[in-house]
């Protein structure tokens, strides 16, 4: 196969890219790979392997490694931990992103955790916990080398339109498999429910299923949306320990400026903190980051 | 003498053999030949298309082609269907509407895909262009009914509204009341993707019955089975139906009445919806099943052998849809049913029921797909989704169809290696594209190495669009793609350790491409500088919702990066959490 001719606007040279005829032999023609900085996954061994073949198998243990696309879009101060050691062979790609800050206690370390974590989502994974328990140590590909991978979802993985997802998951498949466990199953893909804040030029959708407690979704509400708030810096502390479970919810942002509401399955608006979390998420339809001046006017304050 | 009546020939009569040139490959063609054919072909010029909305602007379009009748523009990058491109991202059609509306008064269709539609972009529409006819909205946002209700109270000549898998805010369900009663028109109307209070009922049933040329007509899923009959006996000229809920008690009557209207549809070759379906109900379809070419089941949820009883019904079928249920039915022996009866088939998609299931139900395989790919020689495109495959599969399904143009494969667990022999996917997905040399469309899974890509950069010379998630070992892999594949437009890659040296030494291949995407990779925030630098003729878009990419070392590789050809520079209305490695906007961002 010949090698095509690339134009090098960058002055990388050629040569470092090995000619494609030794591409078959992995150690000896890829000269990049040595000094190539692996990925590896989220949750696999520091990819500081000598032997390719078992890298292969290796990396199969990954996986889904937890929400981790969408606790990007959450994250405002959080780390990306791996287990295997941060900083170690993965140092350079995905090592803790903010350089020296780690998540202390919550880091799961060791080979079996197959989760990353970040600030604030410690309690997230107790859906991660379940599934992990249900796999326990069966690998769903009869190679007893591999680690149990976590079933915790990859974002935008297996890749299913959100048309789709949601479509399902409002609706539970219907079966008669008889354990009633089918609509847990189908129902557990994600939650998503748009957020809109009074002021901000955009919707944006969180996933309900991801969070734990009020306290985790306001905390996420709150990164989410600060950059919406400019020139209102200060700290952004949420109210007190898990006041947020009580029913008075205010203080969500920047002071007492706004409060959180949402509309429930009836098309009521209420005021986000007044029932139980699991109540919460199976009747919350939207939420609204509305100004107190409002909640007020609506008698909700 | 001679010379002179070759150059005399009159625009009218070139305008005129132009008119008859509608594919935009050819026009362009054609606009290269000389600076008067350029002159001639873009006043006669009658359809854009424009696959990324920020390739261009407005102004641009608009100064080169005067006379535009028909524009179709995408916006978020194809991830953005899988929740990879954060809200805000930006894909806003409403500066274009606004330009449209006093540079194109007769603007009759606009066909917009993932792109954020506001009311106020509606309500524009509906107001500015006088002669409006279709409108597309496929897997939009950003609006409600409100807007939809606007569209219908003005638009007197709409033929097409199809709102397919977008998502809107229900406000009411009285837009559809907003069509006058005048209006006569529709041909196509798509409603599949409203929720339950969306919809008045009274109102869609007056409009079906006053528009005798409707020929497509996709309900949304509060419609109940009872109901499907009225409809269908007022509209039996329907060539495409889709139903909403195809659920109820079994009651006799209903069921009579159902049939009856379905047989009397005697164009009807296409169907689709079948939420929450009772199987009691599928033989009212049998009279119509022999001449479906194209039946959709993907929201089906049943399980049952008469799921197959109806599909060997319809021996013309050239497009099935498939929900595969993964518990209690052996669901290759379903497709092996389906291969010995649907001849014809062109296009199979195969859903996941469960998708996050964590135990796997092994009844359905990569068997299924070998036995379709046995007994239907046209298949043409599959979108396959399974929990194991092998390479053996894989090369008997690419002996078999060496006529596929766009093969999907999602193996539900990443990196999953061959089942038989636990090695990588490399040499089966090789063969597939070795074999299948019009490949236009690949998306990849399961375990690969950078071979697969060295397959794929040698094969793939009709390739235009690659998908690959959690492969390849090194940058070697991500070279060969860009090196090799002559055709490829877009190329979309998530969690791949491919970094910046094959995407620096590519660079220009970038150019002749529509866009790249690079999700949890290794492409390093001193690589994107140097490219956004570089090459001013692309936009290189990072995106990143934590914390911006300079507040970090330039090694640090970047969360989420775009980059796209485009003649406009870079776009104004990036939200905060995208960045322009652009060096001027840079300073202003």
């Amino acid at each position: 196969m010949s090698k095509p001719i690339e134009h090098d606007y960058i002055g990388l040279s050629e040569q470092q890219l090995p000619s494609m005829e030794k591409s078959s032999d992995k150690k000896d023609g890829l000269h990049l790979k040595d000094t190539e900085l692996r990925l590896g996954l989220p949750g696999s061994e520091s990819p500081e392997r000598e032997d390719h073949d078992q890298n292969v198998l290796s990396l199969k243990s990954f996986v889904s490694g937890a929400k981790r696309g969408f606790s990007d879009a959450l994250d405002g101060g959080g780390n990306w931990v791996f287990s295997g050691g941060s900083g170690g062979g993965t140092e350079g790609l995905f090592s803790p992103r903010r350089g020296g800050k780690n998540n202390g206690g919550k880091d799961l370390s060791g080979s079996d955790s197959g989760s990353v974590l970040k600030d604030g989502a410690a309690q997230k994974p107790s859906v991660v916990q379940e599934k992990k328990l249900q796999v326990a140590a069966t690998s769903s590909h009869g190679n007893g080398n591999i680690a149990p991978a976590s079933k915790a979802q990859v974002v935008g993985w297996p890749p299913i339109r959100s048309f789709r997802k949601n479509t399902m998951a409002a609706h539970p498949p219907k079966n008669d498999d008889g354990d009633g466990n089918a609509e847990a199953k189908l129902g557990s893909g994600c939650l998503y429910v748009k957020v809109s804040m009074d002021g901000a030029p955009y919707l944006r959708k969180v996933d309900l299923k991801i969070y734990g407690s009020y306290k985790e979704l306001s905390s996420a509400l709150e990164k989410m949306f600060s950059c919406f708030t400019i020139g209102q810096c200060g700290s952004h502390g949420v109210s007190s320990g898990d006041g947020l479970t009580e029913s008075r919810l205010v203080d969500l942002l920047h002071g007492s400026e706004y409060v959180l509401t949402y509309e429930d399955k009836d098309g009521d608006w209420m005021l986000v903190g007044d029932v139980p979390w699991e109540m919460f998420t199976d009747s919350c339809k939207r939420l609204r980051i509305m100004k107190s001046t409002e909640a007020i006017g609506l008698g909700m304050l | 003498m001679q010379k002179e009546m070759a150059y005399s020939f009159p625009d009218e009569v070139l305008k005129h053999v132009f008119s008859f040139i509608q594919s935009d490959k050819d026009r362009n063609a054609v606009s290269l030949v000389c600076k008067s054919w350029y002159e001639i072909e873009r006043w006669c010029r009658r359809k854009v298309f424009i696959g990324n909305c920020y390739a261009v602007s407005p102004r641009m379009v608009i100064r080169r082609f005067p006379e535009v009748r028909s524009i179709e523009l995408k916006g978020k990058p194809h991830f953005a269907d899988f929740n990879l491109v954060p809200d805000g991202w930006g894909g806003y059609v409403l500066q274009w509407i606004a330009e449209m509306a006093g540079a194109y008064p007769w603007l009759g269709e606009i066909r917009l895909k993932r792109m954020v539609v506001t009311d106020e972009s509606l309500e524009l529409i509906a107001k500015s262009f006088k002669n409006f006819k279709v409108l597309v909205l496929f897997s939009c946002e950003g609006f409600s009914t409100d807007g939809l209700a606007a569209i219908a109270a003005s638009c007197k000549n709409l033929r097409e509204l199809d709102l397919r898998e977008s998502e809107v805010d229900d406000l009411s369900g009285h837009w559809l009341a907003q069509f006058p009663e005048t209006c006569t028109s529709l041909v196509s109307l798509n409603i599949s993707c409203l929720g339950s209070d969306e919809v008045s009922f009274s109102a869609l049933e007056r409009l079906v019955d006053r528009c005798p040329n409707l020929r497509s007509l996709q309900l949304n899923r509060a419609v109940t089975l009872d109901k499907i009959a009225n409809i269908l006996r007022r509209a039996p000229q329907l060539v495409d139906f889709g139903t909403g809920n195809y659920a109820a008690e079994l009651q006799p009557d209903v069921f009579s009445n159902l049939a009856g209207a379905f047989s009397s549809c005697k164009e009807l070759k296409s169907l689709s919806g079948f939420w929450d379906v009772v199987p009691a109900y599928l033989p009212a379809l049998y009279s119509i099943c022999p001449r479906l070419t194209s039946l959709n089941l993907s929201y089906a949820t049943i399980q049952s052998p008469d799921l197959i009883k109806l599909v060997s019904h319809c021996p013309r079928l050239q497009r099935l849809l498939f929900l595969i249920q993964v518990l209690d039915y052996v669901e290759d022996s379903g497709l092996e049913e389906l291969a010995s009866s649907c001849k014809d088939l062109q296009e199979l998609r195969v859903f996941p029921s469960d998708p996050f299931g964590v135990e796997p139900n092994v009844s359905l395989t990569e068997q299924g797909l070998v036995a379709v790919s046995l007994g239907c020689p046209k298949l043409q495109s599959v979108l396959y989704f399974c929990r194991r495959m092998s390479n053996a599969a894989l090369v008997t399904i690419a002996q078999n169809c060496p006529n596929l143009t766009r093969f999907r494969l999602c193996i539900i667990e990443p990196k999953t290696p061959d089942y038989l022999t636990l090695e990588p996917l490399d040499a089966g997905f090789g063969a597939i594209v070795e074999h299948c040399k019009d490949l236009r469309r690949l998306s990849l899974s399961g375990l690969l190495t950078d071979h697969v890509f060295e397959y794929i950069g040698t094969y793939g010379k009709k390739l235009e669009m690659l998908s690959v998630a959690f492969a390849g070992d090194s940058d070697l892999g991500l070279h060969h793609v860009l090196s090799g594949c002559e055709s490829l437009r877009k190329l979309e890659i998530r969690d791949c350790p491919f970094g910046d040296k094959a995407l620096l030494a590519n660079a220009a291949k970038l150019e002749t491409m529509r866009s790249l995407w690079m999700s949890s990779c290794a492409v390093s925030f001193g690589a994107c500088k140097l490219l956004g630098q570089k090459m001013p003729k692309l936009n290189v878009e990072v995106i990143d919702e934590t914390e911006p990419p300079d507040s970090r070392p330039e090694s640090y590789p970047v969360d989420k990066l775009y980059i796209y050809r485009s003649v406009a520079g870079p776009r104004f209305d990036m939200p905060p959490f995208v960045w322009s490695m652009d060096e001027a906007v840079k300073i202003l961002h």
